[in-house]
């Protein structure tokens, strides 16, 4: 509100926040992650993180205090609400929402009023994550997104659109589609809609742009939707394209990822020869690039939250060095681009009414981001054990999703931005406890796999209904004990079946109500929401 | 006898003589492996391409021996030397004794 | 006399029915050395009924495919003829679960090398 609007410009201004020596003769801005917010949103960062084998206690598995401490971030400034989940409620107070696309254009157009031919770099998870983007396949996003003039892109959740849809929104873009781990399955050879790499001449720079997209799409997401597509890390055909641009004069090799931090950080030990890699799809926001060898790796967080700008000398074909920032996107700060907040209100017009909606408000802090459930993911279980008469619900761990704060009220849009997806669907099974075991067992190893290559960079399924203990240093199988249902507070029985809800299944035919009715038929119920902390799962090895 | 058995090679028109080629073939087969139950609980008997050959002019490229661990639609990819013009002929067998054929000619150039 | 009629009818994996006995059948229990072979396949199989492999080894007359953890390990032989350009092949296999994908080639002299690698099978959901 007003208030906070004051308060934010009372300790920050838009020309702080865009500050920047420019520097060297190129410039990159990376947005990545956007899940379709295209207004300022709450976002609170996670404040359980954790990293396994050689990237335990390394960034970006620090958080809080730590992370503070380990950037030197004052406790109470801009920096610590942006980049920190301590005190989020009281700190949203003082500085607003976050992102909102219009916003984010302006920091483009000032970049651009620096260095007109700086690069824009979208690391997808652009076309998914609200209502305006379910209701309108995508085109919400893509029409906002070919406003900002990005020159590159590449993708993971776009293609649970479809793949025809995702072929008729490619061949129309007026900008490079790229993803070189993109391959036909049936015979494995890089796919046609999708090119490996695009070269950009910047500054007198031959720049080579190498899209990487989500390489374990048809395992976190429904590959039915996309058959024709197979993905994979493919690091070793990585480093052809990065040979090839060399050999054919790239001064200047950009990798635009969504492989996750981790694997990134590993690919970059392996591929030699590329310059900067800006990451995506762990949702992860450095205030500082990340080096391995001569690569540096740039984090720029999720929801229109944050914009990366990255100044290189580049000199007789090699980068001579850099200058990086994480620009917040404070949304009281930052004046909107007017022709961006309109052409965003032209997107929402149609589904306004519905979109605005008050179904209940919330008491409590509503989040999602961590490791393990958040109020969100608890609020959402339980929805799906009311609503669907479960004695155990599971939700997915996805990073998406923005926070509302204590008093908020919760419209029908803020439901769909922590649930929209193509498949919604809420199902009701029957599981035995051993299968839920499996279950877990899988999920963890995608998180806690020691090896990044074996991660797919989501978090732990989200149980309701159920406690349990896990240890994350074990290997798969042995990680999950001490499973408990919490209504009767009896252990588990591997042989007994228990009445299972949840939603988002990869599998085709999946029946049930969508997700986001469920969560609005339970919240609609309760009137004002609150959460109790949740203290069902023990995670020990950390 | 499996229905709608089609095979398809990728193969080079035009090679140099004794240059390596890559080929590619696949055929759509639903490799059944013997160890899939129907809705009634019966085992579905075991039904799948045993064996593929790749020859060049009668000469032997590749033999391979499959089981019913290969996929639905048997893909594969491998390289062969051609020294000469000439005919790649591609053989499948069925277990139930079908054998499909496939030729690709090649020119030298 | 009839069954053995029958049993000739069999396929082989009819035969060798664990890992061992595959590989002792194919090495005569030779030894095998841990270089001389690649072995390539995806460390998570996107879907494990059709995971893409690949096997190359300079000079291999045969290279045996194995999935250990399958209900029957047998996947494929390759024999190489004369006009193979390389001991290179690639296919896609069935996994029926997280398991060791071993692949073993008789070279040029007779000896044998074997290679493994784990692929894992996941149910798969979630993501960022
Ligand atoms: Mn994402
Ligand atoms: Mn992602």
């Amino acid at each position: 509100g007003n208030w906070a609007r004051l308060a934010a410009q009372q300790s920050l201004t838009q020309d702080q926040l865009l500050q920047f020596d420019t520097f060297g003769n190129v410039s990159l801005i990376h947005v990545t992650d956007i899940h379709a917010q295209l207004k300022p949103i709450y976002f609170r960062e996670p404040e359980v993180n954790i990293g396994v084998g050689p990237n335990k206690g390394e960034v970006p598995h620090v958080t809080g205090a730590d992370f503070r401490r380990l950037y030197g971030i004052d406790d109470g400034s801009p920096s610590h609400y942006a980049l920190t989940y301590n005190d989020f409620s009281s700190l949203a107070k003082t500085y607003g929402r976050v992102g909102g696309m219009d916003r984010v254009a302006t920091v483009i157009n000032a970049i651009r009023a620096d260095r007109p031919d700086a690069l824009l770099l979208d690391g997808g998870d652009t076309w998914h994550g609200s209502m305006t983007c379910y209701k309108t396949a995508g085109q919400d996003m893509v029409n906002v997104m070919n406003a900002l003039k990005p020159d590159a892109m590449t993708f993971h959740w776009e293609f649970t659109l479809g793949s025809e849809r995702v072929q008729e929104i490619v061949e129309g873009l007026p900008f490079a589609a790229l993803g070189q781990n993109i391959f036909d399955a049936e015979w494995d050879e890089p796919a046609e809609l999708f090119k490996p790499y695009k070269f950009f001449e910047r500054g007198g720079v031959k720049i080579a742009v190498i899209g990487q997209a989500f390489p374990y799409m048809p395992i976190a997401n429904p590959g039915w939707m996309f058959p024709e597509y197979s993905f994979g890390i493919r690091d070793e055909h990585m480093q052809e394209m990065v040979d090839e641009v060399r050999a054919q004069g790239a001064e200047l090799v950009v990798c635009l990822s969504h492989n996750g931090f981790d694997v990134d950080k590993k690919m970059a030990g392996i591929v030699k020869g590329i310059d900067v890699i800006l990451t995506g799809h762990t949702h992860d926001a450095l205030p500082e690039p990340v080096l391995v060898g001569d690569t540096i790796l740039i984090a720029s967080g999720s929801n229109g939250k944050f914009v990366s700008r990255v100044d290189l000398d580049v000199r007789d074909g090699r980068m001579m060095g850099f200058r990086h920032k994480l620009i917040p996107i404070f949304s009281d700060v930052i004046a909107p681009d007017a022709e961006i907040t309109k052409l965003i209100d032209e997107q929402r017009a149609p589904f306004k009414a519905e979109l605005e909606e008050v179904i209940g408000q919330t008491d409590d802090l509503l989040y999602r981001r961590g490791n393990f459930n958040g109020s969100w993911d608890d609020l959402i279980c339980d929805a799906l054990m009311t609503e669907r008469e479960a004695d155990i619900a599971m939700s997915p761990g996805v990073r998406w999703g923005p926070s509302l704060i204590p008093g908020d009220p919760i419209t029908r849009e803020d439901i769909w931005n922590v649930t929209s997806m193509s498949y919604g669907e809420a199902y009701r099974t029957e599981m035995t406890g051993e299968f839920i075991k499996v279950v877990l067992e899988d999920v963890a190893d995608n998180i806690f796999n020691p090896d990044p290559y074996y991660q797919q960079g989501g978090d732990m399924v989200r149980i309701g209904g159920m406690g349990y203990r896990i240890d994350i240093t074990k290997p798969q199988g042995e990680r999950i004990s001490d499973m408990t249902l919490l209504k009767t507070g009896e252990p588990i029985d591997p042989a007994k079946n228990y009445v299972v809800a949840g939603w988002a299944s990869v599998n085709e035919g999946t029946e049930g109500p969508q997700i986001w009715d469920v969560v609005e038929n339970h919240i609609r119920k309760m009137g004002t929401v609150t959460v109790a902390p949740n203290t069902s799962v023990e995670v020990v090895g950390v | 006898m499996a229905e709608g058995v089609k095979p398809r090679v990728k193969v080079p028109r035009k090679a140099g003589a004794g240059e390596a080629v890559t080929i590619k073939t696949l055929i759509s087969h639903p490799m059944e492996s013997g160890q899939r139950k129907d809705s009634d609980g019966n085992v579905i008997p075991r039904s799948i391409i045993n064996r593929f050959t790749c020859e060049f002019n009668g000469e032997s490229v590749i033999d391979v021996t499959m089981e019913p661990a290969i996929s639905t639609n048997p893909y594969f990819e491998f390289e062969a030397t051609v020294p000469e013009a000439g005919e790649f002929k591609f053989t499948w067998y069925d277990d139930d004794g079908s054998v499909y054929e496939e030729s690709k000619a090649i020119e030298i150039g | 006399g009839g069954a053995a009629a029958l049993v000739a009818m069999l396929p082989k994996g009819a035969f060798a029915a664990t890992t061992e006995e595959w590989i002792a059948e194919f090495t005569g229990g030779a030894e095998m050395a841990d270089s001389g072979i690649d072995l390539t396949a995806p460390e998570i199989a996107e879907n494990g009924n059709t995971v893409p492999i690949e096997v190359s080894a300079e000079g291999a007359s045969e290279i045996l495919v194995l999935a250990t953890g399958n209900p029957t390990p047998g996947v494929a032989k390759f024999a190489f003829g004369p006009l193979a350009a390389s001991q290179y092949a690639s296919t896609r296999i069935r996994l029926a679960g997280t398991q060791d994908v071993v692949a073993i080639a008789k070279l040029g002299d007779g000896s044998f090398a074997k290679a493994t690698k784990t692929v894992k099978v996941t149910i798969g959901g979630c993501g960022g």
